[in-house]
């Protein structure tokens, strides 16, 4: 037993310093080195400040940029130091009141549009900060947002076309567009 | 099921067949201590290590004393985790000034990260410092990782060796199989990761300005950090505005990386594997996936090579394919149904080419259904239980998936090293039965499997449920087990079934509404852990060295094959067999009922 107790304790001190250390000391290194932004925080960057990380979404109420998914993260919407989903069950009656009150508020900021709504735009996300919405559900908030910037809804269209992304290799992830890159897009436009 | 989700199973599963046989190759040989040019190059090294810490290499052990060693080794792991969480506060690299964790929250996440489960009672980014991180919960990452490497190794050999009375030397297996197997394939993972977008670095959090001003409201609190309450007793809320939001930083894709290698899947933040600083992109994904199930699937061709038959390394691992297979095929369906309750309020829930529709509650946009369906089954399969997705947020079939494939013993792969050797017990209780059914004393790969490892491997087998139902049953009957339960009928039942088998089966993933935070749940779910760890592993050891000791019986016309589709049969059908009369009637009060109610009322 206490021949096994010298090589328990100096053998775990060593893989510590190698695994806890070392390692990621090293990947931490290499990883500045040639991944700076990624390794950052995929900081967006204007005039030298950052305003943003293209990676972490932030809560959009104004009818004049796109909102993003809902986010369940307490005590304020996309707290970054709080992800996490809502836990909430497929038959918990909060879950339906939740997602009745957030077509509410998509209604009301425009009762003409009829068309059904994309069900990403009404749940929420798995991390509170999920950075992108659907296509559908980008689309479907077009028409909103054109009238409040008085462009045409072409226009915006365009925009959301530019700025989606599909299919890698036809197979992995789901057709998307980044909503805080597209409300900086068209917050630089006037 | 999409077309979309069907080619990503698909294309996931024939990397990962393609991948089997190289990597088995390499384990092999790293663990039989070949001459490979890695080991030439670590040879220096892995002397300097040996001399300081006083190994003979060259010294076998018995299977007592590799048992004993290998539970010393795993308890120094748990003294240091404690330790780092109950002293971060005082040590170096803690930026954002974080408290000492409590007692009984460091106690859990000691145990849950030694036994490889990684379960969270904690929310990373607002608890552990990067000290604990990375000297704590990453490194414990590697070494629960090798601990399971070193165990179905040693199983193998006993398989392998005949009269022999030692199963092989535990320090060299646990230096060998961290720094060759896990440390270069985790740097290389990690690298790749960063390269999407996963962060690197040992920085403060950082402040960025936000687009829109946003108004909200939190509950307020008292000088003393108690919160306020009006004459009815309710919660005094503070209407707030902020114009910024804290990003959280650190060395995450060093710990990601391992993380999914060694199927911990303990995050460094709380939404796991969903945050988009841990997974951020389609391909982050795809290779964390792949990560997840790399050795556990390689291990099979280990096992087939070192036994010098490869087909019984096959033979295990179709075994297992077929059962993932109609796995992931019922969760991405029931996932992308989409629940009929949402679709009532007028929702859009169908798939297009603009959106994957489906249940999108708890999902990420840039997973969809298919690859977070996918993950939920491969990260509970396996003891991994990272999380792309809310499971507690699943349709009740959907979340049935992750829940059963714990239950099944996590075989469906498995976790690194425990999958392989919990498979290789059913193998055993398997050919015990047909055995009996034909009158021959059974035998599996030349041993004759006889009153001891039957013993053994009952014990390896029952700990799992016995632990998992009884803990489950404790906590719905007293009010400190109740009283985290976050969503009303069958479904708060099954948060806590899900813990129980989470923990049990050292998988970690959770329904996470449950509140298991409190001194109740972090003492049960930690003893659960401990347990559905250190048994199975002493009963597996076991009988590797009754194995080990045996004279291998020489194969002839009446010797059963075990490689086959018949033999491939009987294994799935050992694993549902003992998988669903333990687990049925507890899974007809949580998920069952609760699709009925769905889909019938």
């Amino acid at each position: 037993m206490t021949a096994l107790l010298r090589p328990a304790i100096v053998l775990f001190l060593i893989l510590t310093g190698i695994t806890g250390f070392v390692y990621p000391f090293v990947v931490t290194g290499i990883a500045q080195a040639i991944f700076p932004t990624q390794a950052g925080g995929s900081l967006i960057v204007r005039d030298g400040k950052p305003v943003g990380s293209s990676l972490i979404g932030q809560s959009f109420s104004d009818p004049k940029h796109f909102w993003g998914r809902p986010s369940a993260t307490s005590p304020q919407p996309y707290n970054g130091l709080a992800s996490g989903g809502s836990n909430l069950g497929p038959l918990n009656p909060a879950l339906t009141d939740g997602i009745k009150s957030r077509i509410e508020a998509l209604q009301a900021a425009d009762p003409a549009n009829k068309a059904p709504i994309p069900v990403d735009l009404v749940t929420a996300s798995a991390s509170g900060l999920d950075p992108d919405i659907s296509l559908a559900a980008a689309y479907y908030q077009a028409p909103r947002v054109a009238r409040a910037r008085g462009l045409a809804p072409d226009a915006v269209r365009s925009m959301i076309a530019a700025h989606a992304r599909g299919k890698l290799l036809g197979i992995l992830g789901e057709p998307r567009v980044n909503v805080l890159d597209l409300n900086l897009a068209l917050d630089a436009l006037k | 099921m999409t077309p979309a989700s069907l080619a990503l199973i698909a294309i996931y599963l024939i990397v990962m067949l393609a991948l089997v046989k190289p990597m088995g190759l390499y384990i092999a040989n790293v663990m039989e201590g070949r001459p490979i040019w890695p080991l030439r190059v670590g040879a220096g090294v892995e002397r300097l290590i040996y001399r300081l810490s006083g190994v003979d290499a060259g010294a076998e052990m018995g299977w007592r004393r590799y048992t004993i060693a290998l539970l010393l080794f795993n308890a120094v792991g748990a003294l240091a985790v404690y330790a780092l969480q109950r002293l971060q506060l005082w040590l170096p690299l803690n930026p954002q000034q974080f408290a000492n964790v409590s007692p009984d929250s460091s106690f859990n996440t000691a145990v849950s990260f030694i036994t490889n489960t990684n379960w969270q009672g904690y929310s990373g980014e607002s608890t552990m410092s990067y000290l604990t991180q990375m000297a704590g919960l990453a490194v414990q990452n590697f070494l629960s990782a090798a601990t399971g490497i070193v165990v179905v190794v040693a199983l193998i050999r006993g398989f392998a060796r005949h009269t022999a009375q030692s199963i092989g030397n535990f320090w060299t297996d646990i230096t060998r199989s961290t720094l060759y197997i896990l440390l270069p394939l985790s740097t290389l993972l990690a690298l790749l990761l960063v390269g999407q977008g996963v962060v690197q670095n040992l920085s403060a959090y950082k402040d960025v300005p936000t687009v829109e001003t946003l108004a909200y409201q939190q509950p307020k609190v008292d000088s003393a950090g108690n919160p306020v309450k009006d004459a009815a007793g309710n919660p005094v809320l503070e209407n707030m505005t902020t114009q910024k939001q804290t990003l959280p930083m650190g060395p995450m894709a060093s710990q990601e990386a391992i993380k999914e290698l060694g199927t911990n899947g303990g995050g460094f933040l709380n939404a796991n594997s969903a945050h988009p600083y841990e997974n951020p992109t389609p391909l982050s994904n795809f290779l964390e996936l792949l990560a997840i199930i790399l050795i556990p699937s390689s291990l099979t061709y280990t096992f087939g090579r070192m036994v010098g038959d490869t087909r019984q390394g096959w033979a295990v691992l179709a075994a297992m394919c077929i059962l993932f297979v109609a796995l992931v095929a019922l969760a991405v369906h029931s996932e992308q149904l989409g629940n009929p309750r949402v679709a009532a309020l007028g929702v859009d829930q169908t798939a297009s080419i603009l959106q994957p529709g489906g249940n999108m509650e708890g999902k990420e946009a840039r997973f969809g259904i298919g690859a977070s369906a996918l993950f939920a089954t491969i990260a509970t399969g396996t003891s991994t239980g990272a999380v792309n997705s809310m499971h507690d947020s699943y349709t009740p079939l959907g979340g049935f998936v992750p829940l059963f494939d714990m239950q099944l013993g996590e075989v469906v792969f498995g976790g690194v090293g425990t999958g392989l050797y919990s498979m290789l017990i059913f193998a055993i209780i398997g050919v015990f039965i047909a055995g009996l059914m034909i009158g021959r004393t059974p035998e599996y790969l030349g041993k004759k499997i006889e009153a001891f490892e039957i013993k053994m491997s009952s014990i390896a087998i029952l700990v799992m449920p016995f632990i998992v139902l009884l803990g489950t049953a404790i906590a719905v009957s007293v009010a400190d087990g109740k009283a985290g339960v976050a969503n009303p009928a069958a479904h708060g039942f099954s948060e806590i079934l899900y813990a129980f088998t989470s923990a049990g089966n050292n998988n970690g993933s959770a329904f996470g509404g449950l509140s298991a935070n409190t001194p109740f749940y972090n003492t049960a779910l930690g003893l659960v852990m401990w347990l559905g760890r250190y048994w199975p592993i002493a009963a597996v050891l076991a009988i590797a060295g009754s194995l080990a000791a045996k004279k291998r019986v020489p194969v002839t016309a009446g010797t059963m094959l075990t490689y086959g589709p018949t033999f491939i049969i009987l294994l799935i059908g050992t694993v549902l067999l003992v998988g669903a009369l333990t687990f049925v009637p507890a899974l007809a009060l949580g998920p069952v009922v609760e699709h009925l109610v769905m889909w019938g009322g």
